[in-house]
């Protein structure tokens, strides 16, 4: 028979029974609906780590401590304060394929100026930074070296900050309070934007390192290093420099660890997709296992809904439906409402990640891939589990069906 | 006159378990075209089983069978389905309509199964056996607003709609009261008028009359088979019963 009237007549079965077919898609629904809200909350996560990598700047090595214990000791060499404060001058210094490098503490601190107060990310920097991070300042002068060595309380304004504690004056010349300690603002940053996640790059106080270590955390060691290359092909000589640099530094003798550990910025963004794809990998399939458990509920329903209107097919027999029409009738009824279940999941999942993003903290990414898949798949779905109760259907003797209370 | 129908010897056992159910016991039959053909016999004596294996919903155990020439051995499922969409009509006692589906619907279904009917001309047709019927202004009913006597008139425009050369009525009449049961032979007698077989199973006497021949079954054998002779003619009948209600 012609698809288009076995569609017609599948299409009426199912709305003839609203309700039931709503519940035999729901299975679907949840399923399709999950698979592309989990999938997007992976690929969100991943894409945040990635964009937050990539905003920090160009041709970009980092320097961690290493603080990895070996046989069950930390051994003396590997600790979380082996960077010291004037390593990234001494390889800035002396690296021939490293174009600036610069340390890094931040901390988040409650800040007072003008008239108002401010909770803001403050962040010790080394002068370098600004060329590593390809950023520049708007107003005012950025810190020097000499600033960084004399512990000056002098800091640099990102343009949320500035424009948050001093809206209607240059904040440039002001001073105000960090954590208590009064610092003289020097000048105001070009204005970054946000990052593809939505993470405000100019909410941010930059001050010199040792400024930050001494006077705001009392400490002597870095988080990291932020180290860029002279250009993008000399990214692995500058990684092999670091590490010879700062072992010489450090004096760490051949065959001792390091106490350090020197990454890429491609090497950690790797790193980072790596986890966040097996992480999606393990959400995708917890909600494919849902999409399987709700074909089996088409399954379910239709082999009820066959055995109820055995009836019917009886009468569609002996008016003249060949056993394939009843086949295609059943078959098609299944993958419709599986169909129909798909889609209506992507249009949930769409509301579901709009209210995520809006909401709450996480992001999630709806991938037009994933979309199709769950589409594809839900279409898969019903052929695969309406294939069985269409096939009892068909192999309905008309007499017995007719007969059939 | 050619045979719509030619049976020789048919024998139809059903298995039930470890017993064997001998419906028919070797029916001899033939039916030519244009014949009211009425079965009649006692309730188990295998009139349905006769009326399903002419009809090709059962296909019988030993004899032979040639519908319109054509010997049924040698057909397929298919093949079956084609005959049953397009050569033969069947009403049932218990009119066999899907319920919450408009009697318009209903008799659309055959059209739908039949390849060459175009998709313009299913409303159409659908119609107009609907008036032919004479429910021309009941099409949009579902069967549960309908009366017995309008169901199985839905039943019988359903089953002239793709225009077959043969009707087959099993106890059309059982479930309806007298009146309507006169009107529904009145149908059959002016559709048989058209040219239209029919082939009627009734128990009782009075609808049988209606018929131009009557064969009468007993355990499985044919008894009988002769001629009615007092014809009864039913658009007659229906002036002499008073209309109910
Ligand atoms: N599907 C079946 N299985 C077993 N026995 C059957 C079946 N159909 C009919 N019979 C038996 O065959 C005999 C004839 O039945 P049927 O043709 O329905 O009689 P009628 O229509 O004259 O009342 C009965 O004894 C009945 O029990
Ligand atoms: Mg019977």
């Amino acid at each position: 028979m012609r698809l288009l009237v076995l569609l017609k007549i599948a299409l009426k079965s199912i709305l003839k029974n609203k309700m039931r077919s709503f519940l035999t898609s729901l299975g679907i629904i949840i399923g399709v609906c999950s698979v592309i809200v989990m999938v997007g909350v992976g690929q969100g996560s991943q894409q945040k780590i990635e964009d937050s990598i990539s905003s920090l700047g160009t041709n970009l090595i980092l320097v961690f401590p290493n603080y990895s214990r070996v046989g069950g000791v930390t051994s003396s060499r590997s600790s979380r304060q082996s960077l010291k404060a004037d390593d990234p001058q001494y390889l800035a210094e002396n690296g021939e394929f490293i174009l600036a490098a610069s340390g890094s503490i931040r901390s988040r601190q409650q800040v007072v100026g003008g008239d108002s107060n401010w909770n803001t990310e403050v962040e010790g920097v080394d002068p370098g930074y600004l060329t590593i991070k390809s950023w520049a300042i708007e107003s005012g002068t950025f810190f020097t070296e000499r600033d960084n060595k004399s512990k000056k309380k002098v800091c640099v304004l990102g343009k949320t900050v500035a424009d948050a504690l001093f809206p209607n004056t240059d904040a440039v010349g002001q001073r105000l309070r960090i954590g208590n300690k009064p610092f003289m603002i020097i000048g105001v940053l070009t204005e970054k934007g946000e990052t593809a996640m939505g993470n405000d790059q100019d909410d941010i106080i930059l001050a010199p390192t040792k400024t930050v270590l001494t006077r705001l955390r009392g400490r002597d060691y870095l988080n990291q290093i932020y180290v860029s290359a002279i250009n993008e092909d000399a990214i692995e000589a500058a990684q092999a420099e670091v590490t010879y640099l700062l072992q010489q530094k450090h004096g760490i003798e051949a065959g001792e660890a390091d106490d350090f550990i020197v990454r890429t910025q491609t090497e950690i963004t790797d790193m980072a997709s790596e986890t966040s794809k097996t992480l999606t990998l393990l959400l995708a399939a917890i909600a494919g296992v849902s999409l399987v458990v709700g074909g089996i509920g088409i399954m379910n329903i239709m082999l009820v809904s066959v055995t109820e209107r055995t009836r019917e097919i009886g009468i569609r027999l002996a008016i003249g439906a060949r056993s394939n029409d009843v086949l295609r009738q059943f078959l098609y009824e299944a993958i419709t409402l599986s169909l129909a279940g798909g889609f209506l999941g992507i249009m949930l999942a769409f509301g579901i990640s709009s209210f995520m993003n809006r909401f709450t903290e996480i992001n999630t990414v709806i991938n037009p891939q994933i979309v199709m898949v769950a589409a594809l798949f839900s279409g898969a779905v019903g052929i695969f589990f309406g294939y069985y109760p269409a096939r009892k259907a068909a192999r309905l003797n008309p007499i017995d069906a007719l007969r059939y209370e | 006159m050619n045979k719509v129908i030619e049976m020789r010897g048919i024998v139809k056992n059903y298995q039930m378990g470890e017993l064997e159910v001998r419906a028919l016991r070797g029916i001899d039959l033939e039916i030519v075209s244009g014949e009211f053909v009425a079965i009649m016999g006692a309730s188990g004596s295998g009139k349905s089983t006769l009326m399903n294996i002419i009809g090709c919903l059962d296909v019988h155990s030993e004899g032979e069978y040639y519908l319109d020439g054509e010997n049924i051995q040698d057909m397929e499922a298919d093949d079956f389905a084609e005959i049953r969409n397009v050569k033969i009509g069947f009403v049932f006692q218990g009119f066999n309509l899907l319920a919450r589906t408009t009697a318009l619907e209903n008799v659309e279904l055959p059209l739908l199964y039949n390849k060459s009917v175009k998709m313009r001309e299913v409303v159409t047709k659908a119609e107009a056996a609907l008036k032919l019927v004479g429910l021309g202004d009941r099409m949009d009913h579902d069967p549960s607003q309908l009366s017995g006597g309008q169901q199985q008139r839905v039943a019988i425009a359903r089953a002239l709609v793709n225009n077959p050369a043969l009707i087959l009525a099993d106890e059309p009449t059982g479930n309806l009261d007298s009146r309507t049961s006169v009107e529904v032979m009145k149908l059959f007698q002016d559709l048989n008028d058209k040219g239209i077989t029919i082939v009627l199973v009734t128990h009782e006497r009075d609808i049988a009359e209606y018929a131009q021949r009557k064969v009468v079954l007993k355990d499985g054998h044919k008894i009988e088979d002769s001629p009615i002779t007092k014809r009864r003619i039913a658009a007659t009948d229906l002036q002499n019963i008073p209309e109910e209600g």
